[in-house]
């Protein structure tokens, strides 16, 4: 194996050849690709595409049937301190039993055991970490209070106090009015650069993005394809994708998929 | 009248084995509020009646037989899975079945022992005012227990009490999480019934809490308020059963009553705190948005 080849075993991502299944149905084959540090990608696709599966796969919630999947050069397992993932479907039990701080504190020390007691050092690090996604001035306010943009900061806070490598975002973009998703992209994309830290960020629709990922993962029809927007998000390589003819239109600086279901 | 009364052997112990009982309902109630399972406590109560009266018919404590049962329960309800939440059907069937269980035990136990039903009313409103000090030192290593194990899950339960998806994500083991508490639960009703009985239970676990609740949203203050206010209700309580003793008003209905009145009170003062800061909020947005 060339020295280059084993560099790119440690990247955060590493795909060779891999086959997903579910319940006896095949979901992906011969996923290849790499994500590198510092890198925003987008996972694109249908629904039941294996978006979520993919990011199951890097949790080590699930195995795949065949190929090789490296985390940071190792197999995935449970609970990778490495890894940051920010769940879809959060239900915030309780909205007015906590506080923003708190929630966000959660992601420090909430799953230690012990009471816990708290501390400056502590406290700075929730301050830093709602600090990094603009949401410091709500810290105090009840978790129940708060817009859909402004628990998704959170989220993310919650995720990045752990200081993660790679964080995989499920539909954080879901329900969030425009504006709102917008500021959640840029946030990210910010984070990207100055974390140095891989982010994969799972959604229905590219265009809120499009100014900011580096490179998409599109999955159709069991198959994938990965890279720039501009290179994978064409007529051509949808079609093949999809195995049936699909157009894409660009029109005020954003683009829509026709011909299949997003 | 107040050194009067706490002279008394009978009220000391009374008062004692209130505060004890008292402070672990208040904090686990924080999290059975949170986790909304209430009802899973109303459940509990009646599987420690079925439990006590059991060890009545065997001639063992009842403290034993209650403990007994509800960690039972609570393993058969922690088989259910990850979460007691919205299960109102299996609880609801458990309560019932173990109520019946309970009534069968007493029937049996009057009728064979020729003794009247005392101990069963005992179980049912509590026997506050014949405590001895063996009930407390019963009472208070089940209630130390519970509050240790409480201390030691606090973090990770609190997390996937609000958060569980998150929890989930950063490695909680919900499962046994979730029996873990179940477990706490079961040793705290077993106090609670055997200082208090089955139908108080339930209010000094419940209503404290959800008032705390209602009033900050900082878990550690939520929670010493609910002791707070769980003890207040159970003291203020046993003061004003003991200060009218010529009419005898059982100390039941002055705890449950107080407990009523202070969640009462809880939603009219969130109802003025709330919708001032949610305002707020809302203008806030307006403004930088």
């Amino acid at each position: 194996m060339s020295p280059e080849s084993v560099n790119r075993r440690q990247l955060p991502v590493f795909l060779r050849n891999v086959r997903i299944g579910f319940g006896g149905r095949l979901i992906q084959d011969e996923m290849t690709f790499t994500i590198e540090d510092g890198e925003f990608i987008a996972v694109l696709g249908p629904n039941g595409a294996g978006k979520t599966t993919l990011l199951k796969l890097l949790l080590g919630l699930i195995r795949p049937e065949a190929g090789e999947v490296l985390v940071f050069g190792r197999r995935p397992s449970r609970g990778n301190p490495k890894i940051g993932y920010a769940p879809q479907f959060r239900t915030l039990d309780a909205n007015f039993a906590v506080r923003a701080r708190d929630l966000v504190g959660f992601g420090l020390d909430g799953h230690r055991w012990g009471p816990g007691f708290p501390s400056r050092k502590r406290r700075r690090l929730v301050d830093a970490a709602l600090e990094e996604v603009r949401a410091s001035e709500y810290a105090e306010a009840a978790v129940g209070e708060l817009s859909g943009g402004e628990k998704q900061r959170l989220s993310l806070a919650q995720v990045l106090i752990a200081n993660p490598g790679l964080v995989l975002l499920d539909e954080p973009l879901a329900n969030l009015d425009i504006a709102s998703a917008l500021e959640i992209v840029s946030l990210v994309g910010g984070l990207c650069a100055s974390r140095k830290v891989a982010v994969m960020l799972v959604t229905h629709d590219i265009n809120p993005l499009l100014q900011h990922v580096d490179r998409v993962v599109y999955m159709a029809n069991a198959r994938s394809a990965i890279g720039a927007p501009e290179t994978v998000i064409t007529r051509e390589t949808l079609s093949s994708l999809y195995n049936h003819p699909v157009e894409v239109v660009e029109a005020m600086g954003k683009k829509f998929v026709l011909g299949v279901e997003t | 009248m107040l050194g009067e009364l706490c002279s008394s052997q009978i009220m000391a112990h009374a008062f004692i084995g209130g505060a004890i009982v008292s402070v672990v309902a208040g904090s686990v109630g924080y999290f059975l509020v949170l986790r909304a399972q209430a009802f899973v406590a109303e459940a509990f109560t009646d599987i420690g009646f079925a439990g006590a009266t059991g060890a009545a018919l065997l001639g063992v404590g009842s403290l034993v037989g209650m403990i007994v049962f509800s960690l039972l329960a609570a393993a058969g309800l922690g088989m259910l899975g990850k979460r007691v939440r919205g299960r109102d059907v299996e609880v609801g069937m458990v309560l019932s079945f173990a109520l019946g269980l309970g009534v069968l035990f007493l029937s049996i136990y009057s009728r064979t022992s020729g003794s009247h039903a005392m101990s069963g009313i005992n179980i049912l409103f509590g026997s506050m005012l014949t405590i001895n000090s063996t009930d407390i030192l019963a009472a208070l290593a089940t209630c130390a227990t519970a509050l240790g194990a409480l201390a030691i899950l606090y973090r990770p339960l609190l997390f996937a009490s609000v958060d569980p998806a998150g929890a989930e994500a950063r490695g909680v083991p919900m499962r046994a999480l979730s029996a873990a508490f179940l477990a706490i639960v079961a040793l705290t009703t077993a106090a609670c019934v055997l200082l208090v009985g089955i139908l108080l239970t339930a209010s000094l676990l419940i209503a404290p809490a959800a008032a705390a609740v209602n009033l900050t949203n900082r878990p550690a203050r939520a929670i010493a308020l609910s002791v707070a206010a769980a003890v207040g209700v159970t003291w203020v309580g046993l003061i004003l059963t003991f200060a009218g003793t010529i009419r005898h008003l059982p100390a039941g209905f002055y705890i449950s009553a107080l407990a009523a009145l202070t969640y009462t009170a809880s939603l009219l003062l969130r109802k003025r705190l709330r919708p001032v800061r949610a305002f707020e909020r809302a203008h806030l947005d307006r403004e930088t948005g």
